[in-house]
């Protein structure tokens, strides 16, 4: 094999800012100070916030350590099933800082904000033509704030029709926000099991669907990686019932140009511009989560809504039927003209392309590695594929024994024990991003470390040696937590 | 027929078929209803009963220990008096702990007196005719011990962010939660007269600096609050504000949250900025979303997790405290960046500016004739009452490159010709004297 990528180097430590710095530093030039000072009553006035004292050049070596403890997308490969962990073009960074767009105030006048409009209006429109449904609103600020605005919306076409429901179906293999964000909406959500092919089977659905039923939160392709195929159906059972279908988009990284949800029964489905439109995860936000519908729930889309007029955009509050406003403003402005940067770098056939290319590089990998891990549904997969510690298990090794272990290979792990109808789940999700190369090393890395489970499972059982630190104590930080610095 | 009569036809047996009861398209029969109040009364009688036995108990052992006493300490001419005294504080203090119990027992009693008055009684004698208002005291009466726990009303200042409020109300909607609108004052700060007259008072949230720019007394405002069993939660716009003023912690606040946009993220037409909530320790496992924590590694290194997970959709499902995932992080990282380079000193003086600037235009504004209505101080935010007829000038100032605020027409209807105006430490003296001469000619 190859040199590991996985190496040792030189990185430093910090403190914590509060042990760094001296009174009377200060790293930001203040404007000059050009008016009279102006006392205010001293019963208002406090210590201000305990802040360090810091220069410039602290601050900016602080940061810069803390980094390179980090792995990032621009480090490595990142493999983080269900995350869509794809490379984020430097370019789409440029476009948002453009002044005219990062400078606007979301309240100024209309007549001076026709560029960010104008913007949103035009993404909306790509993703429309994208998923095939008819509107789009662009206000939820990741994908279980649009799941939630997509349960808000089907509440409100309930109560609209005059007789509410009260129970949503949600699929054992759904992501852990789906059913809390029926929760929220005062639904209860109803389980129902996957079959033994990984996929809702439409017995299992007509078996749970009634009159009392809001609808169906389904996830296509789904989180074991593999296409819904009888959505059809599916969504028919439900829609003579009178529910409606949810889609969970979060996997639509695999479809993009293929599969047109809105032709396949969808009602309404949300999309996650920071995974499938590349805009970076930031290490957890911002992100930004568009609900595309349906036309008969067009008018319950919150407000407010752009509308294009003679040439002009304009914010449109009027809307009788709307659930209301999701935000104070417009959504995460910033967030989507990385994704309208995306879009139009890529063009339509590029968007195929990049679906193509994921679920080929996912079945590449399920292919090399389903001699070596256990594969609980060997079938065609999409954009990922879930294998599990089955086989190691003789060796007690498990599955966040390998992931640990794959660190030190220098590889992101892979998302682990989900979807929890997998005992020891190991999710991958290559992107489209991946080259050859990187996949095929990611590969040996993984057989490498499978063999060594078999021969000296303790190195698994103490890994990760060679990251900044070891495994964590998660317990001691739960029960007693140190949440303040 | 009277009308009293008419009203009791429609409760409980009025036709086989028709619901008594239906929520969210969920209905209970007159057989079911009849099911329902049967077993509630038996559970009604049951838990009286238990709590008198209790009490009975603590009586009978009262005695026998009196007793015990009394034979013990006139026994013997050695053993101490002392011991009648200590028995009967002892004896005293455990009945007054049960005593203080059975007080509820009367709630009780009075429940299963009410279904049996009102409901088998009633059923006994045709036409079945119960009192009107029954089901309604016996709902109120069980209502009361729900509120202990759980609270379904907030209350909402007025002079919180219109569109904040808004979103409030988007949230609300499907939950059976009530918003109530507290009304404001004319010097500019919220009127919490009325709060004790708002029954099932969850919560109360109030900004500061509030929209119109004023800041309110916050301590005296969370005491006020504390004492309707609320909790307390400030909220606000304008971060930087607390560099200069009293920390929404340090004067009662249960929960605080708001805007952290200003600490260095552009503005971006609105979005992404940075939400942050924070509480008290005792609420620290009821937040929502990723808390992170400081740990040690397994050569006792110190190093971060993801924390309190408990409390996340990903293990608790639809139990969650929220369905939060995604956040905000790479904001914070700016902000924090933001924070770390002004330091305690940068940010107290960058606040004074702020203040002071506003400070400036306020009293060239004033100078030049035009209203400042409301007289609570403010930070870097006010309002500028300006002339009948100031949208012809807003327009013409619009063409000479200013923006003289926001019109908050839109949001307040009384607030006709009233402008919000913002100074930070980015405007200097010259562009706002510009400014003044600008709007007054």
């Amino acid at each position: 094999m190859k040199d590991s990528l996985g190496t040792t180097g030189l990185i430093l430590n910090e403190p914590l800012l509060w042990a760094k710095g001296k009174a009377g530093r200060c790293g930001f030039s203040l404007p000059r100070r050009d008016v009279e000072t102006s006392p205010l009553d001293p019963g208002l006035v406090g210590d201000g916030p305990d802040f360090p004292d810091l220069s410039e050049v602290d601050v900016v070596r602080h940061y810069t350590r803390l980094s390179q403890w980090n792995f990032g997308v621009d480090t490595g490969m990142y493999p983080l099933g269900s995350c869509t962990m794809k490379y984020n073009p430097k370019t789409n960074e440029r476009q948002a800082a453009l002044p005219g767009f990062a400078g606007a105030h979301p309240l100024i006048p209309e007549a001076l904000s026709q560029g960010a409009l104008r913007m949103m209006f035009d993404l909306e429109q790509y993703l429309m033509e994208i998923t095939g449904m008819d509107a789009v609103t662009l206000q939820p600020a990741a994908g279980a704030h649009g799941e939630l605005t997509g349960m808000l919306l089907i509440h409100a076409w309930h109560q609209k029709k005059g007789a509410q429901r009260t129970r949503v179906i949600v699929p054992d293999t759904a992501h852990g926000t789906n059913p809390a964000s029926v929760a929220l909406c005062g639904y209860r959500p109803v389980a129902v099991a996957s079959n033994e092919q990984g996929i809702l089977s439409a017995e299992a659905v007509s078996g749970v669907m009634d009159d009392d039923t809001a609808g169906i939160m389904i996830t296509n392709p789904n989180t074991l990686g593999l296409f819904e195929e009888n959505i059809l159906e599916i969504a028919e059972i439900v829609h003579s019932r009178g529910g409606l279908v949810y889609c969970d988009g979060a996997n639509m990284n695999a479809v993009m140009g293929v599969v047109q949800m809105g032709k396949i029964g969808v009602d309404v489905m949300h999309l996650n511009l920071h995974k499938t439109f590349s805009t970076p995860h930031g290490g957890g936000g911002p992100g930004s989560g568009p609900v595309c519908v349906k036309k008969e729930l067009e008018p319950f889309l919150p407000v407010p809504r752009i509308a294009k007029k003679d040439g002009k955009y304009a914010l449109d509050d009027d809307r009788s039927d709307s659930i209301g406003r999701l935000q104070a403003f417009y959504g995460n402005v910033g967030v989507m003209l990385k994704a309208y940067s995306y879009i139009r770098t890529m063009g339509p056939e590029g968007l195929k392309k990049a679906s193509q290319l994921a679920v080929l590089n996912a079945n590449y990998i399920k292919e090399m590695l389903k001699g070596t891990l256990h594969l609980p549904y060997d079938r065609p997969c999409m954009h990922e594929c879930v294998f599990s510690d089955k086989h190691q298990a003789p060796h007690h090794v498990t599955t966040l024994d390998m992931a640990k272990r794959l660190m030190d290979y220098g590889f992101h792990p892979p998302t682990v024990y989900f979807p929890l109808v997998v005992p020891g789940a190991i999710m991958m999700e290559p992107t489209e991003t991946e080259s050859r190369e990187d996949i095929d090393s990611y590969i040996e890395a993984f057989k490498a470390i499978v063999q060594e489970a078999r021969e000296n499972p303790d190195l698994l059982h103490d890994a990760p040696r060679k990251c900044k630190v070891r495994r964590l104590d998660e317990t001691t930080a739960a029960r007693r937590p140190c949440l303040a610095g | 027929m009277t009308e009293e009569h008419t009203a009791s036809q429609k409760t409980p047996g009025s036709g086989p078929d028709e619901p008594v009861w239906s929520y969210r398209g969920y209905h209970l029969g007159p057989s079911e209803f009849t099911t329902a109040m049967v077993h509630y009364y038996r559970a009604e009688i049951q838990r009286s009963n238990t709590w008198r036995m209790r009490l009975d108990n603590t009586t009978n052992w009262a005695v026998v220990t009196t007793s015990a006493a009394i034979s013990f300490a006139l026994s013997s001419p050695t053993n101490h008096h002392g011991a009648l005294i200590l028995n009967s504080l002892l004896v005293a203090i455990f009945l007054w702990i049960e005593a203080r119990r059975y007080r509820y027992y009367e709630l009780w009693a009075h429940r299963a007196r009410l279904i049996e008055t009102d409901f088998f009684a009633a059923m006994l004698v045709p036409p079945f005719a119960p009192h009107p208002e029954w089901a309604e005291n016996l709902a109120e009466s069980l209502l009361m011990a729900v509120r202990v726990t759980g609270r379904r009303r907030v209350a909402v200042s007025r002079l919180v962010h219109p569109l904040y409020r808004q979103t409030v109300q988007t949230y609300f909607e499907p939950t059976g939660y009530e918003v109530v609108e507290l009304p404001y004052l004319p010097d500019g700060t919220t009127d919490l007269g009325g709060l004790e007259q708002i029954e099932d008072l969850a919560g109360v949230a109030i900004q500061s600096p509030n929209f119109i720019g004023c800041i309110e007394d916050l301590q005296k405002a969370g005491e006020q609050i504390h004492k309707t069993g609320a909790l307390f939660i400030p909220c606000f716009t304008e971060v930087l504000a607390y560099g200069l003023l009293k920390s929404p912690g340090s004067q009662g606040a249960d929960i605080a949250c708001g805007e952290g946009q200003s600490l260095g993220i552009p503005l971006s037409y609105g979005g992404p900025g940075l939400g942050m909530i924070a509480s008290s320790k005792t609420h620290m496992r009821k937040l929502p979303g990723r808390l992170v924590g400081q740990t040690k590694d397994l050569e006792g290194r110190r190093g971060f997790v993801l924390t309190l997970a408990t409390r996340e959709q990903h293990i608790r499902r639809e139990k969650a405290t929220s369905n939060i995932c995604t956040n905000n992080s790479l904001c914070a990282l700016a902000a924090a960046m933001y924070m770390a380079s002004l330091g305690k000193t940068g940010i107290r003086e960058l606040a004074d500016l702020n203040h002071d600037k506003a400070e400036y235009l306020k009293a060239r504004l004033q100078e030049a004739g035009f209203t400042i209505p409301f007289e609570r101080p403010t930070f870097n935010e006010f309002v500028v009452e300006f002339p009948k007829g100031f949208a012809r000038t807003y327009e013409r100032l619009l063409t000479q490159k200013m923006i003289p605020g926001l019109a908050l027409k839109p949001f307040y209807q009384e607030f006709s010709e009233h402008y919000l105006l913002c100074v930070t430490e980015t405007k200097s003296r010259e562009a706002m004297d510009a400014f003044v001469r600008e709007v007054a000619s």
